[in-house]
């Protein structure tokens, strides 16, 4: 049974401490480290533990930015990915959840042209941005049917797959018919580390940039000029007051006192 | 022109509403008052009684659509139901719950809208239209400005109180027929968490454990001073990657976001991919053998000592001040 799988990946920073340039009032990350975004890890080593069951499956990692991410794709590629795929030029940049997803959409739409596409993973969401959004808004761009928060594929074939979502009370088993997309949680998989074979395999791809124009986007379709929400400002939420150290002669007057403390303060 | 509405989608799961429901009342209520549009929710599933309840809790007006497509949550059905009620009511704000479902419906609705949206927002302005919720794991606070009539967002649990019920209080209640077109999504079975277990999300009071607890054992104790605090147990990554609690407890970068008014971390250094998921927590409880340590830093009320020595002690406080016997 071969498979055609597309994964969503992104370049993010791989700080959390990132500073916020006084002059726009917007994140500041020009000279930061950029890695794969975490979360993207597990949807990668999904899509590569079902390619190493079904023989035939291909593996298409697929990201939007600068020229520079290629290092992304060449990273996905060299933990198991067969291809990647850039979307990039100044048409494409700066756009929000709705914009981006459109963009991947339109990729995916144009490789199931080559060759019809089974499944679209995406990682729960990424470490810079944190909406969450852009895959299950690609779902919507491609009218598939989608399930964010998968712990588990119980199982996959060419028509259909069993996943197993985590809800805040529980787990949802749900089946849907392929091509649909599906997004990723942590406890889905431990990701492996790229193997040397698989750092040979990335060095030598050859990895193609399609653009707004390739993708068939009009201008006002795309990046910032096809975005719905802006990014106005970001400031450091505000420090938290100083806190109290509680503490007495004995463990037991500690916790009295710590206790005390929380019914004064109406917490308990 | 009609009027345009504040409209709150209430999403009913396993027959019930979820506290998050009656969060996004109050914050459709302060819209509504703010730009003085009436507050429509529509609620996905339930019947006619517990709609009736929406308009008890603020809602000018109640839509809902019930049947056996809505009763358990499909990504493609609900956000048909969904659609149909804004095509009808051109809600200016529509609002979710910022829950799994509530954020995949979003993500649907705001694509078919031509809607932007912004997520586990934790502040809006009527006033300027924009919104702010956290970026970078919640080291940065963004202000999100919107480009398009209707503005999609999911509310943070926990910001906004429950809106009260108020007995009796009037408002029409209608149902929206709905047909469910095909979906490429069949519902098969749900597995509970187990009985007990309060959700963090909707957690006002949380007890947590990072690798200070030790070992699966040590988690007991958590589970016995959440019991005694009728609190939520959570973990850090830490813990949950070393097999000592399932992952739906992890708080944190690659777990759930909390914001409980306490938030109690035992034995939690305080890395920052764990502070991600609890710093806006009201109060913040720290006990911890390392006085130094990140999370000692965060905390409103700090404690230096051995877990296992002073948990005990505090649940024996507990009891005892609430009149209960107290074990040898």
């Amino acid at each position: 049974m071969a498979l055609n799988i597309v994964v969503c990946v992104k370049n993010t920073p791989s700080t959390l401490a990132v500073p916020v340039d006084a002059a726009t009032g917007l994140p500041k990350t020009a000279g930061l480290v950029f890695a794969m975004n975490p979360f993207d890890e597990y949807a990668v080593e999904e899509a590569v533990r079902i390619k190493e069951k079904n023989p035939g499956t291909t593996v298409t990692a697929l990201a939007l930015g600068p020229e520079s991410d290629h290092a992304v794709l060449r990273d996905a590629i060299s933990r198991g990915c067969d291809a990647g795929v850039l979307l990039s030029g100044p048409e494409l940049q700066g756009g929000d959840a709705f914009a981006i997803s459109r963009a991947l959409a339109a990729a995916i739409k144009k490789l199931n042209g080559q060759k019809p596409v089974h499944l679209l993973l995406f990682g729960k969401n990424t470490n810079d941005d944190n909406s969450g959004t852009v895959g299950g808004q690609v779902a919507a761009w491609l009218d598939w049917p989608g399930a964010l928060s998968v712990k588990k594929i119980e199982s996959i074939d060419e028509s259909s797959a069993v996943l197993w979502r985590m809800m805040e009370d529980g787990v949802d088993k749900v089946k849907v018919q392929l091509p649909a997309a599906v997004g990723t949680v942590k406890e889905i998989n431990e990701p492996r580390v790229p193997s040397l074979r698989g750092k040979m395999a990335a060095k030598k791809a050859s990895i193609p940039t399609w653009t707004a124009a390739d993708l068939a986007l009009k201008p006002e379709d795309a990046g910032a000029a096809g975005a719905r929400v802006k990014l106005a400002r970001s400031s450091a939420p505000p420090p938290r007051p100083a806190g109290t150290r509680i503490a007495g002669a004995t463990a037991a007057q500690t916790a009295e006192k710590l206790v005390a403390t929380l019914v004064e303060r109406k917490l308990i | 022109m009609s009027q345009q509405k504040i409209l709150v989608v209430a999403l009913m799961q396993r027959g019930a509403a979820s506290p998050a429901t009656y969060e996004l009342l109050t914050a459709g209520r302060s819209l509504a008052n703010a730009l003085k549009q009436p507050l429509v929710a529509f609620q996905v599933g339930g019947t006619a009684e517990s709609a009736r309840e929406l308009v008890e809790r603020g809602a000018d007006r109640v839509l809902w659509s019930g049947g056996a497509a809505l009763q358990d949550f499909n990504d493609e059905l609900h956000a048909q139901a969904v659609l149909a009620a804004a095509a009808q009511e051109k809600p200016s704000w529509l609002l979710l719950p910022a829950s799994v479902a509530g954020r995949s419906l979003a993500c649907r609705v705001a694509v078919k809208l031509g809607a932007g949206l912004a997520t586990d927002v934790n502040e809006i302005d009527p006033a300027s239209g924009t919104v702010k919720r956290s970026h970078y794991s919640g080291n940065l606070q963004a202000t999100m400005e919107f480009k398009s009539e209707v503005r999609v967002v999911t509310v943070q649990g926990m910001v906004f109180p429950q809106a009260p019920r108020q007995a009796g209080r009037s408002g029409e209640v209608a149902e929206l027929a709905f047909a469910p077109a095909a979906a490429g999504m069949e519902f098969l079975s749900f597995q509970a968490e187990e009985a007990g277990e309060i959700d963090l999300g909707g957690a006002e009071r949380i007890v947590s454990g990072g690798r200070g607890v030790g070992g699966p054992d040590g988690f007991k104790l958590i589970r016995d001073l959440a019991h005694a605090l009728g609190a939520a147990v959570a973990a850090s990554r830490a813990a949950v990657d070393s097999g000592w609690i399932p992952y739906r407890h992890q708080v944190g970068l690659t777990g759930r976001t909390v914001r409980p008014k306490l938030y109690v971390a035992c034995g939690i250094s305080g890395q920052i991919q764990h502070l991600a998921g609890m710093s806006t927590a009201g109060s913040i409880v720290a006990i911890n053998m390392d006085p130094e340590c990140p999370m000692m830093q965060q905390a409103t009320i700090s404690v230096v000592g051995d877990m296992f020595e002073l948990i005990p002690l505090v649940i024996a406080e507990i009891k005892k001040r609430r009149g209960a016997p107290v074990a040898a």
